[in-house]
């Protein structure tokens, strides 16, 4: 009887562990958050967690995309430089118009300047998924050449410089570019309010479509998924294709916000956003990983290093300390996976006898 | 006979695995300078022993006794330092190494423990090779070696090491007839010089001709042990299926329908040249269970993957009801109502790490999809319909589907090809290690879904298992159809007589002019 009794609370004892395990990024976001409230002045001001917002909402976009692409087996580290030439892209067009010969130049308006400049982030996702599929070259490499690519070009559209005063032109419609960054819909900045709604998407994918499933059957077993009839190459096209545009979109918001185009824009950012996607549980081995897991590591990570300048801790320790919260993360998701799969098996075991 | 002494010995030896126990309570004696023949069905236990000898896997229970002292070998490193050597079925060479490099890995020959000493290990190499009568060069990528030859390298990699014990689990599986004669010749050799050696095959006949000792093994059980005087091919089957027989399914009798399947001329190149399926055409009605027979290598699993499309560049035709199919994808061809059960179910069947509900919609999420939403409550509905009927024992879907038994996650391998409702069924080694009672279950289903009207193809290297559940037999055999029986015309040697006939003509192909 009381060997009954044992056995039974060391079953909930390990089932509550393992809940606890798994909401662990929520609960690291509300430590960082109970620690800045109590010790950084200001910290829970609206103004303070409209700023906030807006810095996670940057790296946040880079990280769903991103936990795509892991999720799918593979990496994308042309993320940061897609950012910079999309930014480029999105100056060059407000100042100068497309010449398109014959001593012509096109001049867009807004909404067709953001088309094209996510069509910019496309075709580089595009590209990226070529190389990989179509080439067989690895995800790190086929992605790395893109980050220099993309980055040479983004260097070479302006010698460099910066383009300055993206105001936009009334003349041409493009007057209304700056909303991007500053606007508002239903009294949340828009960058905010595009989070919400490409998270949302992301994680409707992800687990309500075909397609997501597919994404992590691709990830957790290629040659399994393939035999079972799903379209590896095209599901691969997609993540790559989807991270792109996540990356244009971020380009098209740091432009509006900076009014101004700076090439070196987005640099390693990519490692951010890696970092994020594995803070929210993300395994880089592929197969596993969640959108709102994601978007709260994004949160832990921003929220960290935010407070710590509020609080005026060198920026040199925030760089380390942002390092051990990442390996700390990733020790305990070692852990979960261990008690997770004792958990199972138990279930599994009792069900045989 | 008794004058071999006794090398090692185990002890009530039980291993449990989660939902199996692969081996209970067994004894067994390895004698020295003799050859230890072990035979058993697959998943009776054989290699789960071996395994265990060779520090590969820790007995549960029991002990082993080398030199009368207790022994425990926590890895494969302390088996070696007992001068314990095996060659596993499945090779573990690195092929972008050389051959020398390879014979030592982990045990390089140094100066001084940091500068690898070349020379020396390719002298001793090439040493082994001319004991071996193998003219392989010691510098050569064992990628480019024949899997034969690639064999001889593994051979050659333990008695570098000074084996005392040499495991061979199913040698000859691969190799040639005249491979297999020179490695009889280097196993009467090294017996010559004392080494014990355990051998395991399939291959009965070529048991008994070589074996000084044999050891059955059913179900992870012991069934009988003795010297190989006086023992026959009808001794071994007995202690190895039982005296009741296996337990089929009696045959649900049922008329075959119009022809489902057909497959012309499929050839797939082999990737040591040659043809690994050549010109391949056969046809199935409804209704209808063949069975293809033939042994490791023969081209059987390949010629089901150019069936469901997974080679891009085999050639041939495939039709079904008639039709023939012009999608080269998996995709297409699933749609199309075919479906495959691979044989290697861990890395072709299941994704692991997803849940045993992922797993079984996993070619059928089109069912569950309005427009591209995807409705969770008749997947779930689904999924719980068919674990019923498959009778598969899980405690929630939700679970990794790596924590079942190896008979439940075949099941559901099954359920997810029979999600897609396929007309005809593709399926390599359904009963491949799973245990005997779930292997019936398997049978009985695929009996079920024959009476339904559904043409099964199934591969397999088990006799009984052939004979008792096809209603017509393919017999394969180095990439061609060498036998085709009736149920009733098909005995056991008939059919191992048809799976050598390819070998034998590749032995005469292949001699130098």
């Amino acid at each position: 009887m009381a060997e009954q009794n044992t056995a039974a609370s060391s079953f909930s004892s390990s089932d509550a562990l393992l809940i606890l395990l798994k909401a662990r990024t929520f609960i690291a976001l509300i430590l960082v958050f109970v620690f800045f409230a109590l010790n950084a002045p200001n910290f829970m001001s609206t103004a303070n967690m409209v700023i906030m917002s807006k810095h996670v909402a940057l790296n946040a976009f880079l990280a769903i995309g991103m936990t795509f692409v892991i999720v799918s087996g593979g990496i994308d580290l042309s993320v940061g430089s897609i950012v910079g030439l999309c930014g480029m892209v999105a100056g060059y067009l407000l100042l100068n118009g497309l010449d398109i010969g014959l001593g012509w130049t096109m001049h867009f308006n807004t909404v067709e300047i953001c088309l094209l400049v996510i069509l910019v982030g496309v075709l580089i996702g595009a590209i990226n998924g070529f190389l990989i599929t179509q080439l067989n070259v690895a995800p790190f490499i086929a992605t790395l050449g893109t980050l220099y690519v993309a980055r040479g070009a983004a260097m070479l559209s302006s010698d460099g410089r910066t383009f300055p005063n993206l105001n936009g032109n009334a003349e041409y419609g493009s007057e209304t570019f700056r909303w991007i960054g500053t606007g508002h819909v239903l009294g949340i900045p828009f960058s905010i309010a595009l989070l919400i709604v490409v998270g949302c998407l992301a994680g409707y994918i992800a687990a309500r479509t075909p397609l997501g499933r597919h994404i992590y059957a691709v990830g957790g077993n290629e040659r399994a998924a393939g035999l079972s009839g799903i379209k590896v190459n095209r599901t691969k096209y997609f993540v790559y294709i989807f991270s792109g545009f996540c990356a244009a979109l971020v380009g098209l918001i740091i432009s509006s916000q900076l009014v101004a185009a700076h090439p070196a824009t987005g640099d390693t950012f990519e490692l951010n956003a890696i970092a994020a996607a594995v803070l929210g549980g993300t395994s880089m081995s592929g197969g596993r990983g969640r959108i709102i897991g994601t978007i709260i590591g994004a949160f832990v990570i921003g929220v960290l290093s935010d407070g710590l300048v509020m609080m005026g801790v060198s920026s040199f320790w925030q760089t380390v300390i942002k390092g051990l919260v990442i390996i700390a993360a990733v020790v305990i998701d070692q852990a979960q996976q261990k008690v997770q799969a004792r958990v199972v098996l138990r279930a599994q075991a009792a069900l045989d006898k | 006979m008794s004058a071999h002494e006794i090398g090692l010995s185990i002890r009530g030896g039980t291993k449990v695995y989660p939902g199996t126990i692969a081996l209970k309570a067994a004894d067994f004696d390895l004698h020295m300078g003799a050859v230890n023949v072990l035979v058993g069905e697959n998943g009776a236990g054989k290699s789960t022993m071996m395994k265990v000898i060779a520090g590969v896997e820790q007995l549960t229970q029991g002990k082993i006794i080398i030199d009368d002292q207790e022994v425990t070998f926590r890895n494969t490193d302390e088996a070696v330092r007992h001068g314990i050597g095996i060659v596993f079925q499945e090779l573990n060479l690195f092929p972008n190494m050389t051959v020398a490099e390879n014979i030592f890995i982990a045990r390089e020959k140094t100066r001084g423990g940091i500068d690898i000493d070349k020379a020396t290990q390719r002298s001793r190499t090439r040493a082994l090779m001319a004991q071996l009568e193998q003219d392989i060069d010691p510098d050569d990528l064992v990628g480019d070696l024949r899997v034969g030859q690639q064999q001889i390298v593994e051979i050659a990699k333990s008695l570098a090491h000074d084996a005392r014990i040499l495991i061979l689990d199913e040698p000859t599986s691969a190799l040639s007839a005249a491979e297999v004669d020179i490695l009889f010749r280097v196993i009467a050799d090294l017996k010559k010089r004392g080494v014990g050696l355990v051998y395991i095959s399939h291959r009965l006949e070529e048991l008994i001709k070589i074996g000084d000792y044999i050891t059955v093994l059913r179900d992870g059980v012991i069934t009988g042990a003795r010297s190989m005087d006086g023992v026959d091919v009808d001794w071994i089957v007995r202690n190895m299926i039982g005296e009741s027989g296996k337990d089929f399914p009696k045959e649900i009798h049922h008329p075959f329908g119009d022809e489902v399947f057909r497959a012309s001329h499929i050839s797939l190149p082999g990737p040591g040249g040659g043809l690994a399926v050549n010109d391949v055409s056969l046809s199935l009605r409804k209704g209808e269970i063949l069975g293809v027979y033939g042994l490791m290598g023969a081209g059987r699993s390949e010629f089901l993957e150019c069936v469901i499309g997974r080679h891009g560049h085999a050639t041939g035709t495939v039709s079904i009801d008639g039709q023939p199919l012009g999608e080269k994808s998996v995709a297409g061809r699933i749609r199309r109502g075919l479906a495959l059960i691979p044989e290697d179910r861990k890395n072709d069947g299941l994704v692991q790490i997803l849940s045993i509900r992922e797993n079984m919609t996993m070619s059928s999420l089109a069912r569950f999809t309005k427009a591209f939403h995807l409705s969770l409550r008749l997947e779930k509905k689904t999924v719980a319909d068919f674990v019923k009927r498959m009778t598969i024992k899980i405690a929630s879907p939700e679970h990794e589907v790596s924590s079942l038994s190896g008979g439940n996650q075949q099941k559901v391998v099954i359920a997810k090809a029979l999600m897609t409702d396929p007309k005809v069924l593709l399926m390599d080694e359904p009963s491949r290690g799973i245990d005997i009672g779930a292997k019936a279950e398997v049978f009985r289903v695929m009996r079920q879904l024959a009476a339904d009207g559904l043409g099964i193809i199934f591969v397999t290297s088990d006799l009984d298992e052939v004979i008792s559940l096809s209603d017509r037999i393919l017999v394969m055999s180095n990439g061609r159809i060498t036998g085709a029986f009736t149920q009733q015309e098909a005995t056991n040697a008939k059919l191992v007589e048809a799976s050598a006939i390819g070998h034998k003509k590749e032995q005469t192909t292949e001699e130098p002019a």
